[in-house]
């Protein structure tokens, strides 16, 4: 199964996403020049965390203005998966692809840390290998990832089940102390309506390879082939 | 015909900081007066910073060669050969007098240079580490310092995607006035394919790529080649803005352009600019340079070639590339959304030309600001800056000794760190095996079973008490550090960070810290291969101690063997490598102890036998290679107190505790407890092992000693006749140690 990693100029978890899915899910994977305009037979497509155009502005506000976007946006509106991990969580709420807003993190700092993520729904094809209420641990580093939603949209999305992941505690108690960006209620990850676009702001591919202290985020990898395999 | 329309005047040369000998020197080298570009490019090529003149005849003692050195100092970053085709390059360098006037981007862009200097050896870098040192966490501009350092490093850092893997900060009254902000930063890259920078083959374009220049950062070599005063904050204009989006364009387009074998030289514009990238690289290879500057890239109107040849714009790079592939140059650095320009060629004459608007404005012989620039062997003169007499005898014995250890780890110097690195990614490129906050920090190597260990260490205490010693405490430490994690030391960078060299006292200071670390270098097969002097360190003529920062790149053959600092398992036996000759602990030496509690310093460094901190280290290691040794842990600042405590609060939880007895040997039992000595390695075994661990370490020439159990919960020290002299409850300790730094951040 093919996937594509878009690369944007300053996207710096390129190389993370493609290791994750070429040397430990086995799957073959290309990286995708942010100006080339097609995706070629791309089944699954991933954009990477890092800092595209430096986060000047506004994280994820200038690399939706890329040339491929256009087939990234073509490629999620035909309902096939679409993974935007941090920089590409912030991207893919930029381009209209998902609601919401990510904005700076309350503490006004960035944040490296490893953190607990109750799953809050299977029906995407990244969770559809994870049991709802099951507790995960993944890495997250970022500075602008306290996410953010009127109230009316986040009404629709408790009502869609279209929250995909919540910081918790090891417990799985989800409260303020184990927020650690100030995000509303929790929200470390979102899919749109149909759910096979999924943004959230840990980093999956971190979290691939027991030698780093955990496989969880493979799951979210292993989801999805067995999803497009089965579809 | 060279312009003569702005000649430089003794004035101008000494408001320059040359002295009137050096102005003399320059009118007889070119045999008239400089134009006013010209002078500049003498003084920035001629002042410390750059040309290391009080320092070079110094370095000259450092062992630099081995056979695993691909690259030695005198490059951009020295490379040592790994095996399996692969080699890390490697530096330290410092951004200190930037980062006081300027924290924020004076931290950022010292990130941004290191970087540079690593990726232009070629190599890909994987891993930066940090070592700071701050004034009083009590001095009002402490937090502002701190915050911006800290956020400068991480801004930086982040952004571009390389890890901030590990470090050290320390704080001290004597960096009130002038913090050290040195960062290092290691790559990877094969061994048959390091780039240099030299200027060779005549006729060769001389290209410029990546940012603009503009007007920023002029002078800024010459800001680190002097003293602070009241006005230092006014120098706020010339610190250089960083951006690291560009670097990261920069760092793709550059290792990309060296896949394509176009390059003959790279070299990054740092300090002094063009000006010093452009002369390094052509004195390198004995070439001289044209350079056209109505070609070079700018961002602001009507630059003088003065400002160009100094500007200190970040984020460029001058490169020579093979005659008859800029087209291939230009197309990579246009994918990369990057300015490039063809502003000159290489030539013969061994002479650095600049033209612009038709005239030469610029016409000197590079052996004039390369090997011919002034070197000084400035006088020295010892000088005792801290009483001899050890402050601990004048100091009653505690009454309640858990009161001290709850106290010292609630000092920032011994507190968590963690406020501070996390604000680093520190596991972007997964390849991060432990988090900061251990002796040295684990870096896989893809594709392979090893590993690299990295550590920054140094101790300006023991340098000002003895300079001598505290040069090779420094190296030893360092060393050890790489050891506790079961890794074979391979190589050093370092970065001196000293006072004023005008002053014999600190000359001494350098001279000495030299000598004793290039005497434990030879003994311990440690080259140095790359460094970095900052000279100047002082404020209102008061200089920093001397603080010489060891950077230190270690392998580990098997990446499953290896060790953390943590205890792992209740009732493992707690014990102390240690020399064989020695008592398990020092009975002095307790400085850190002492100062916490009344603010006095003074006394000796600790002693050290190379001998014995061999056999040490080498016990270590195969304790840790047969898989005995379950956690390692050095002695340092603190001695045994501090380390029981931050291993018993790197285990599972920080649950569990120990059960100590101080060992039988003379001495106060508060001296037992926090004396700092070299060549003492705390480690925990399963209770099985212990025998094992004992044959091996003695066969390698050290011994152990039990000295307690790991617990759970509670943290125990006992004197020899089995006094309690701490009984804490674990969380009490985590307490104490995790809001240290809430003073300061």
């Amino acid at each position: 199964m093919q996937f594509a990693v878009i690369v944007f100029p300053g996207s710096n978890c390129d190389h993370d996403c493609y290791h994750a899915v070429k040397d430990v899910l086995k799957q073959p994977v290309r990286f995708v020049w942010h100006k080339e305009t097609s995706l070629g037979d791309a089944e699954v497509v991933i954009l990477p965390g890092g800092f595209s155009y430096g986060d000047y502005l506004r994280a994820g506000a200038i690399s939706r203005f890329s040339p491929i976007m256009r087939a990234v946006t073509a490629h999620a509106r035909e309902g096939r998966p679409l993974l935007g991990i941090c920089n590409g969580f912030q991207c893919l709420t930029e381009s209209g692809l998902l609601p919401g807003a990510l904005k700076r993190n309350e503490s006004l700092r960035f944040v490296c840390d490893d953190v607990w993520l109750k799953c809050e729904t299977s029906r995407t094809p990244f969770t559809c290998g994870i049991e709802p209420e099951e507790i995960l641990k993944m890495t997250i580093a970022h500075g602008e990832g306290n996410y953010f939603c009127d109230s009316e949209t986040l009404a629709t999305l408790e009502e869609n089940d279209q929250i995909v992941f919540r910081y918790v505690n090891a417990e799985g108690d989800v409260n303020p102390k184990s927020n650690p960006n100030g995000s509303m209620e929790n929200i470390a990850g979102i899919c749109n309506l149909q759910g096979n676009v999924v943004g959230l702001m840990p980093h999956p591919e971190r979290s691939c390879d027991s030698l780093l202290g955990g496989e969880d985020g493979l799951r979210m990898f292993m989801s999805v082939v067995r999803k497009v395999v089965s579809s | 015909m060279i312009t003569t329309d702005t000649l430089a005047t003794r004035e101008i040369a000494l408001e320059h900081g040359l002295s009137p000998d050096e102005w003399e020197k320059i009118k007889e080298t070119l045999g008239r007066k400089p134009n006013v570009t010209e002078l500049g490019v003498f003084s920035a090529m001629w002042n410390e910073h750059c040309s290391y003149k009080s320092s070079r005849i110094h370095l000259k003692k450092f062992p630099t060669k081995g056979p695993h050195v691909l690259q030695g100092p005198g490059e951009n970053a020295g490379v040592v050969d790994l095996g399996e085709g692969m080699a890390v390059a490697f530096k330290m360098e410092s951004h200190n007098h930037p980062s006081f006037i300027e924290p924020y981007q004076g931290a950022a862009t010292g990130v941004g240079g290191i970087l540079r200097d690593i990726f232009t050896m070629g190599a890909r870098p994987i891993a930066l580490l940090d070592s700071l040192r701050f004034g009083a966490p009590e001095h009002p501009r402490t937090p502002y310092l701190v915050g911006g350092v800290v956020g400068g490093i991480s801004g930086y850092g982040n952004c571009i995607g390389v890890p901030t893997v590990g470090g050290e900060t320390k704080f001290h009254p004597c960096y009130n006035g002038n913090i050290l902000v040195n960062v290092m930063c290691a790559g990877i890259m094969r061994s048959d394919a390091i780039f240099r920078g030299t200027a060779s083959g005549v006729g060769n374009p001389v290209i410029y790529v990546g940012a603009p220049t503009g007007r920023d950062g002029i002078h800024g070599a010459s800001m680190a080649s002097a003293g602070f005063d009241d006005s230092a904050l006014e120098k706020r204009p010339t610190v250089q803005v960083g951006d690291p989006f560009r670097e990261k364009l920069l760092l793709e387009a550059c290792l990309e352009l060296m896949k394509r074998g176009a390059v003959v030289g790279i070299q990054d514009m740092g300090a002094a600019g063009l000006t010093s990238s452009s002369v390094e690289m052509a004195g390198r290879a004995g070439t001289g340079l044209l350079l056209r500057l109505d070609a070079v890239p700018c961002r602001e109107e009507e630059m003088t070639p003065y400002e160009m040849m100094l500007s200190e714009s970040q984020e460029r790079m001058l490169l020579v590339a093979e005659k008859g592939r800029e087209p291939e140059v230009r197309e990579i650095f246009e994918r990369w959304d990057l300015p490039m320009s063809v502003v000159g060629e290489v030539t013969g004459d061994g002479r650095l030309r600049a033209t612009f608007g038709g005239d030469e404005v610029a016409d000197l012989p590079v052996s004039s600001l390369t090997v011919d620039a002034p070197t000084y062997d400035r006088p020295r003169k010892p000088e005792r800056g801290l009483p001899y007499d050890d402050p601990l005898l004048k100091l009653p014995e505690p009454e309640d000794m858990g009161s001290t250890l709850i106290k010292m780890l609630g000092h920032p110097n011994h507190g968590d760190k963690k406020p501070i690195w996390r604000q680093y990614d520190y596991n972007v490129r997964t390849n991060t095996l432990t988090p900061p906050g251990g002796d040295a920090a684990i870096i896989r190597l893809k594709g392979t079973n090893k590993a690299l260990a990295l550590t920054t260490d140094g101790n300006a205490r023991y340098g000002m008490l003895d300079p001598y010693k505290g040069g090779m405490l420094a190296v030893a430490e360092a060393a050890r550090n790489i050891c506790c994690v079961g890794a074979r030391p391979l190589a050093i960078t370092n970065c001196l960070n000293f006072g004023n060299p005008e002053r014999p006292a600190v000359m001494a200071q350098f001279s000495l810290s030299i000598e004793g670390m290039a005497q434990a270098c030879r003994f311990l097969d440690l080259p140095v291969v790359s460094g970095n002097v900052s000279f100047y360190n002082e404020t209102h003529e008061v200089d920093i101690y001397p603080t010489p920062i060891i950077g230190m790149v270690g392998l580990l053959d098997d990446i499953q063997k290896r060790s953390g600092h943590g205890f792992v398992s209740e009732n493992d036996a707690i014990a102390l490598i240690h020399p064989k000759d020695e008592a398990p602990l020092p009975k002095t030496c307790a400085h850190e102890y002492v100062w916490l509690e009344t603010g006095q310093e003074g006394g000796d460094a600790p002693p050290i036998s190379l001998d014995a901190e061999k056999a040490v280290q080498t016990a270590c290691r195969r304790g840790i290679d047969m898989a005995l040794v379950r956690s390692a842990h050095d002695l340092s600042e603190g001695g045994l107190g501090i380390s029981l405590a931050e291993s018993a609060i790197a285990s599972p939880k920080s649950r569990l505790g120990v059960e100590v007895w101080l060992p039988e040997q003379e001495g106060r039992l508060d001296g037992l407890l926090y004396g700092e000595a070299a060549s003492r390695i705390l480690v925990s075994v399963s209770p099985h092992a212990v025998d094992s661990l004992q044959e091996a370490v003695q066969s390698c020439g050290a011994e152990l000693t039990r000295i307690g159990r790991v617990q759970e919960g509670a943290f125990v020290v006992k004197s020899p006749d089995n006094v309690p002299l701490i009984d804490l409850a674990m969380p009490h300790i985590v307490a104490a140690w995790s809001g240290a730094l809430s003073e300061v951040m």
